[in-house]
């Protein structure tokens, strides 16, 4: 059974919100009036190049770092005004998962419970929990600094989870894990999204399909796209193309051709997978399988794509940076 | 008030968690003996007194005390932890004041530890354990003087080795601010007000009033003011750095 947290439970109360939030450091401009609202059961993926003001915006919603101007709220708090408050419903995992190496897990853990004010059977339940959920067990009474790069970022997100938090704040919480360790780390993310407002950065962009039920992309300092990460796809070029690989390329191609809706087709020099574009807001799988089948052009493999994120986010991130050289 | 608490326990524990302890408890005790007993004549003084072990606390402390400080907030910026205990539910004021009286702990543990010198005194003679008494404080508070200052300065580095030597260039500056030393620098370039206010920062003047067995409130209020003034700067250093 969950605890009860009527206080938290509320829907539709915002969790995360920041308003026209800028961080500048001397000339550099590293956040440029960011403002966005976060709502509980989402979970927010935090897109950008190396540098974009991602790491810097996570720092003021955790309250390291002061804003230039703007402001930010945590669980209805203002993080300047009430920063302890904010504190207090907010777990935060900060880049690099950084933890006292000379202690071991057991007792980083305790005195991070003693910092959130844990007690009694609370503290003991929690601490158990976040063991299990983590599966640090086995290394409870090694210090931190014999751990290995896993384990480590495992601790750092132990501690972040140890009180429950309403509201989440992971920056980039599977850096240097290895896809099972990743694989883990986004189940346990998926698995208290529910009730928690989760915000992660990151630049895996399998990441975001994986936990994200909303994306922002930001690049120097300032927030270009604002979607779903399905609405995101739907920005490519490839979505809604065929792909295919077939033993008679120029037979494919041919076939491909006569299709009425394909707007153009390219070859892949390596491996000669052949795709078809459609024209805008044109469907064109089913005639394209049709036109092979007809023109009994021999296709090993067909596929329907979805839109690549990643060509997504080069061309909004790139573009972006473009514009900044060129002013 | 907890917070201060759960950091002082965390960082005090540290301490012990890695040999540094042992090795600063070790040297410290047997310096202290050394300098008591081959250049402070304690035998052929003939007196029941503690002074030619207190006498060179000073200057233990000078190189000792940077030591245990340098790491306190070095070590945090350089492993990114400042990070992570500045975004926990403590205040900038609950973090400075828990490590400082952390530190300040492990050093009155080391002086507690001397204690078979203040029972050889005893058994010796008839020393007045009242004049023993305000010279243990005075080192107390020397030392807890000492380590604000180096609290400040590695709170504005990443670098233990830079933070230790800073430190006891600060201190050295300090404890001689009322010699010819430090004074004659200043009467160069500044009129005799400041030269006054100079030699009345000297941590040697306060020291030698309180281990005469004399504690006066302006000696206690002179280390009290030290210490609440590079702790405060302690934590104007740490916000101003953080973003760096």
């Amino acid at each position: 059974m969950a605890p009860a947290r009527p206080f938290f439970t509320t829907v539709n109360r915002t969790m995360i919100e920041t308003r026209q939030l800028c961080k500048r450091y001397g000339d550099l401009v590293a956040v440029d009036g960011i403002s966005f609202r976060v709502e509980p059961g989402q979970v927010l993926g935090f897109l950008g190049p190396n540098g974009a003001g991602k790491s810097t915006t996570m720092k003021m919603l955790a309250g390291f770092l002061a804003p230039t101007s703007g402001s930010a709220s945590v669980g209805g708090f203002d993080v300047e005004k009430q920063p302890l408050e904010a504190k207090r419903v907010l777990g935060y995992l900060p880049e690099g998962a950084p933890s006292y190496g000379e202690m071991t897990v057991h007792e980083f853990l305790e005195f991070i419970a003693d910092v959130r004010g844990l007690k009694g059977d609370l503290r003991d339940r929690r601490l158990d929990d976040t063991i299990a959920r983590l599966h640090l067990e086995r290394v409870l009474e090694q210090p931190v600094d014999t751990l290995s790069k896993g384990f480590k970022r495992r601790v750092g997100l132990a501690q972040a989870i140890l009180h429950d938090p309403a509201v989440l704040i992971l920056d980039e919480p599977t850096d240097g894990l290895d896809p099972n360790q990743k694989h883990e780390v986004r189940t346990l993310i998926n698995a208290m999204s529910r009730d928690k407002t989760i915000i992660v950065s990151t630049h895996l962009l399998e990441e975001v399909h994986a936990v994200c039920t909303r994306a922002i992309i930001i690049a120097a300092g300032r927030i270009l796209a604002d979607a779903t990460p399905a609405e995101l796809e739907a920005r490519s070029r490839y979505h809604q193309a065929v792909s295919l690989t077939a033993d008679n390329v120029n037979a494919a191609k041919d076939a491909l051709a006569r299709v009425a809706d394909v707007a153009s087709i390219e070859v892949d020099p390596q491996d000669n997978r052949i795709t078809a574009f459609p024209k805008p807001g044109r469907s064109i799988f089913v005639a394209v399988s049709n036109a092979l089948t007809s023109q009994g052009v021999a296709v090993r493999e067909l596929a329907l794509e979805g839109g690549r994120l990643d060509e997504v986010f080069r061309t909004i991130t790139l573009g972006a940076i473009g514009k900044e050289a060129r002013t | 008030m907890s917070g201060v608490v759960t950091v002082f326990k965390r960082e005090l524990r540290s301490y012990f968690a890695t040999p540094v302890a042992y090795v600063f408890i070790v040297i410290f005790l047997i310096l202290s003996g050394a300098f008591t007993f081959y250049l402070g004549n304690f035998y052929e003084r003939g007196q029941a007194d503690l002074q030619p072990f207190f006498n060179f606390h000073p200057w233990l402390y000078l190189f000792l005390v940077p030591a245990v400080s340098m790491r306190l907030w070095a070590e945090e910026r350089k492993s990114g932890t400042i990070e992570l205990l500045l975004t926990l539910p403590v205040t900038m004021w609950q973090a400075v004041f828990g490590k400082f009286l952390a530190a300040w702990a492990f050093i009155a543990i080391a002086l507690v530890l001397t204690f078979p010198i203040w029972i050889t005194v005893n058994y010796l003679g008839s020393p007045d354990n009242g004049v023993i008494f305000a010279s243990y404080i005075g080192s107390l508070l020397m030392a807890g003087a000492f380590l604000a200052i180096g609290s400040c300065i590695s709170a504005s580095t990443r670098n233990q080795v830079i933070a230790f030597i800073l430190t006891v260039v600060i201190c050295f500056l300090l404890l001689l601010a009322g010699f010819p030393l430090v004074l004659d620098a200043f009467r160069a370039i500044a009129p005799q007000g400041v030269v006054d206010a100079v030699s009345g920062l000297s941590f040697l003047t306060h020291f030698t009033s309180i281990s005469k067995g004399v504690i006066d409130l302006r000696d206690l209020i002179y280390f009290l003011l030290m210490i609440g003034v590079w702790l405060y700067a302690n934590a104007v250093v740490i916000d101003y750095k953080k973003a760096a």
